[in-house]
């Protein structure tokens, strides 16, 4: 399952990159882009461990970025 | 276009603008004074006096910097902006404070919120910059209908567009936006389809025909039944495939952001070691400690990170304006290296729809168009219809008709056999065809196995293939045509198009080797198919790039292709070609220069020439060069 968020207030582009890396390790994921132009999050992974993986993803957003929210 | 000036600011944006005025109004006032006195030797109290004043501007300017690096050092991520800008600066106040509790004269403290302050501006332009183009593109979004009248209980009700299922009926007024794809079931009307097509004349629709989400009613109320959802409706496809696209990452940039990856620790290693081991030598600590802390200023990758995808979401956002939808900014950066252009005929250089020319023997002209027709009635081939156009009238019905795929159309009646086809089905009947082949497309009539005479037919090349070829040619680019069509009509089609190189009499996978070919050839250019979208998919997905034509509409024509021309014709090609070439020199200047930039302090700091005040202003400067040569993209004519 493939779904695309909006990340609000997504501010340092090299941050964006560092979260892309971290998320892309989380177990489960299988692809994950972050575009800082466009303040999207995509993630595809299955879906039975799609909710658990948007949890840990937001935790390491929140790590490089304390502002920064997924909106759903 | 609005300037970053005219861009209404946000409150947070707000606030980071006061601070900076607020600090910078503080703090040019008090460097002149310490300048001219030196505030630390004024009082008893040394350098405390101007540890205090600097301090109130340090913590008023940097306040949120040192709380992010407090946050990242817990959260184990020390490489952070925030955290380098903090050390470098708190750096400065620790060696100044030293000097004074030495005796010596205190400086240093102006350097550190110096630091402080232009990192500040460079964030604060950066910020704005980014939301800018952020902004440039939405304008785009304005196709994205708000809101949609659906009669629902018997009445009409305001709901979003997404709330709408399909089968339901909505109503657009004249002025009004269609906002979802339908059939219209009632009502006909002239609609504006220049945001889908690019195409400035108004076209007209009738009750049973398709519409598109995105266009506007202009003259009269029709009433749509709703076939695709919301999601699902060209409106959203074509703003998704946009919003999308800067997600798909050029090399340059995956490029820029290996190297972010590697450029930080790099630099603060170097600082590490410049700080230690020339001091363990000859001493004089301060000096290399200061010089350390020079390094950590330029040791945040983030004017170069920030301008490359800035740059590439920029021409992608000008292609769209110029009805030029780029799937990704990966496509764009490979439009830039393509040199050799395969267009297909039909449909691509041509118009695809067939007109007949002249009939021949011209008296015999009313019964070789009625027997053709005849044949053709039920046909629904381009050519067929042209025929049945030009006879214009209701044709007999009762005959057996045999479509032999590659020769034509044999209708049977009783004794009547008509031949309709080309020559290789009257030599099948042993029936010797009067005329010669030429460059354009012909049905031969026959009856009972006699030649009756021949229609010409011929395709119409779409206004403006010349010049845009011409130009692509200036460009230094190859044009190549491919076509099923037979070698005549390939010859004169290129030649007045004014292409060299074709091949004619292809079958649709020959096209697919053909362009393999041409992509295997010894040359360092990609390859670039142009197609209507329609049936060359697989030639379209072969190509380095697929470019397809007005098929806003098609859903495989999109998904096959990787940039998408919305206006049915090549002009918009070159330009295309422009934005692609001007916005990949753009993103490299954008690497090579901030890069040297910094080099260059790393190499100053080094030997001693470069003091923090040039660090800081060498760093910003040049990211705000980057970004502004950044937006330079969107100047692209």
């Amino acid at each position: 399952m493939k779904k695309v968020f909006r990340l609000e207030n997504l501010g340092c582009a090299h941050c964006a990159a560092k979260m892309e890396k971290s998320i892309s390790k989380i177990d489960g994921v299988e692809s994950v882009t972050i575009g800082f132009m466009s303040r999207r999050l995509t993630i595809e992974a299955p879906e039975e461990k799609f909710e658990d993986i948007l949890k840990q993803a937001s935790k390491v957003i929140k790590k490089y970025e304390k502002d920064c929210e997924i909106v759903r | 276009m609005s300037k970053i000036a005219n861009y209404t600011l946000s409150r947070k944006d707000k606030v980071q603008l006061t601070r900076i005025i607020a600090s910078l109004g503080l703090f040019i006032p008090l460097i002149i004074v310490d300048k001219i006195y030196n505030i630390g030797s004024l009082t008893q109290f040394g350098w405390i006096l101007p540890l205090i004043l600097y301090s109130v501007i340090y913590i008023l300017i940097g306040y949120d910097v040192l709380a992010r690096a407090g946050r990242n050092i817990i959260n184990f991520n020390p490489l952070d902006e925030n955290f380098l800008m903090s050390i470098a600066t708190l750096g400065a106040f620790a060696l100044a404070i030293y000097k004074g509790v030495k005796g010596e004269a205190t400086e240093g403290f102006d350097e550190g919120c110096a630091v402080l302050i232009f990192y500040q501006v460079g964030e604060f332009f950066q910020q704005l910059a980014t939301e800018r183009s952020r902004n440039s593109i939405s304008s785009l979004m304005d196709i994205r209908p708000d809101s949609a009248n659906v009669i629902r209980e018997g009445g009409v009700i305001n709901v979003y567009p997404e709330d709408i299922k399909i089968g339901e009926i909505i109503i657009v007024k004249p002025g009004e936006r269609v906002p979802l794809d339908g059939i219209v079931v009632k009502g006909c009307s002239t609609l504006d389809t220049m945001a889908l097509t690019g195409e400035s004349a108004p076209s007209d629709v009738y009750e049973g025909q398709e519409i598109m989400s995105g266009c506007i009613n202009l003259t009269s109320t029709i009433e749509i039944k709703v076939n695709k959802e919301f999601y699902d409706s060209t409106v959203s496809r074509i703003l998704d495939l946009v919003e999308s696209a800067a997600d798909k990452k050029s090399k340059t940039e995956a490029f820029i952001t290996r190297f972010a990856r590697w450029y930080t620790p790099i630099v603060v290693g170097l600082a590490l070691c410049l700080a230690l081991i020339p001091s363990i030598f000859n001493g004089n600590t301060e000096e290399w400690i200061y010089r350390a802390l020079n390094f950590l200023v330029v040791s945040c990758p983030c004017a170069i990170v920030i301008s490359v995808p800035m740059t590439f979401f920029v021409g992608i956002g000008v292609a769209s304006r110029n009805f030029i939808l780029v799937k990704g900014s990966n496509h764009l950066e490979k439009l830039s290296r393509v040199n050799t252009f395969v267009f297909d005929k039909t449909g691509t250089v041509t118009t695809g729809k067939f007109k007949v020319e002249s009939v021949y023997p011209l008296e015999n002209r009313e019964e070789i168009l009625h027997l053709a027709a005849l044949a053709e009635q039920d046909s629904l081939h381009p050519i067929a219809i042209s025929i049945l156009e030009e006879y214009g009238k209701e044709t007999e019905k009762g005959y057996t008709i045999e479509n032999k795929a590659g020769y034509g159309i044999i209708a049977k009646k009783g004794e009547n056999v008509i031949l309709c086809g080309n020559n290789k089905l009257l030599e099948l009947y042993n029936t010797p065809c009067k005329v010669t082949e030429n460059e354009k497309t012909t049905v031969h009539v026959a009856k009972n196995r006699e030649y009756v005479g021949t229609i010409y037919v011929s395709d119409r090349i779409k206004d403006g293939t010349k010049a845009a070829i011409a130009e692509l040619q200036n460009m230094g680019s190859k044009c190549v045509m491919l076509t099923g069509d037979k070698e005549k009509i390939a010859q004169k089609v290129a030649s007045s198009i004014g292409i060299s190189e074709y091949k004619s009499s292809l079958l649709p996978q020959d096209k697919v080797s053909e362009v393999e070919k041409l992509i295997d050839s010894k040359n360092d250019g990609l390859v670039c198919f142009v197609g209507d979208g329609i049936n060359d998919a697989p030639v379209l997905m072969r190509a380095d790039v697929g470019v397809s034509m007005g098929a806003i509409g098609s859903d495989s024509a999109i998904e096959s292709s990787d940039i998408v021309l919305m206006k049915d014709d090549l002009t918009a090609l070159p330009l295309a070609k422009r934005i692609a070439s001007k916005t990949v020199k753009i993103a490299r200047q954008n690497i090579v220069f901030p890069l040297l930039v910094k080099v260059a302090i790393l190499v100053l700091s080094a030997i001693g020439i470069a003091n923090m005040w040039m660090a800081v202003f060498g760093d910003v400067g040049v990211a705000v060069l980057a970004i502004l040569n950044a937006m330079r993209t969107s100047k692209i004519k």
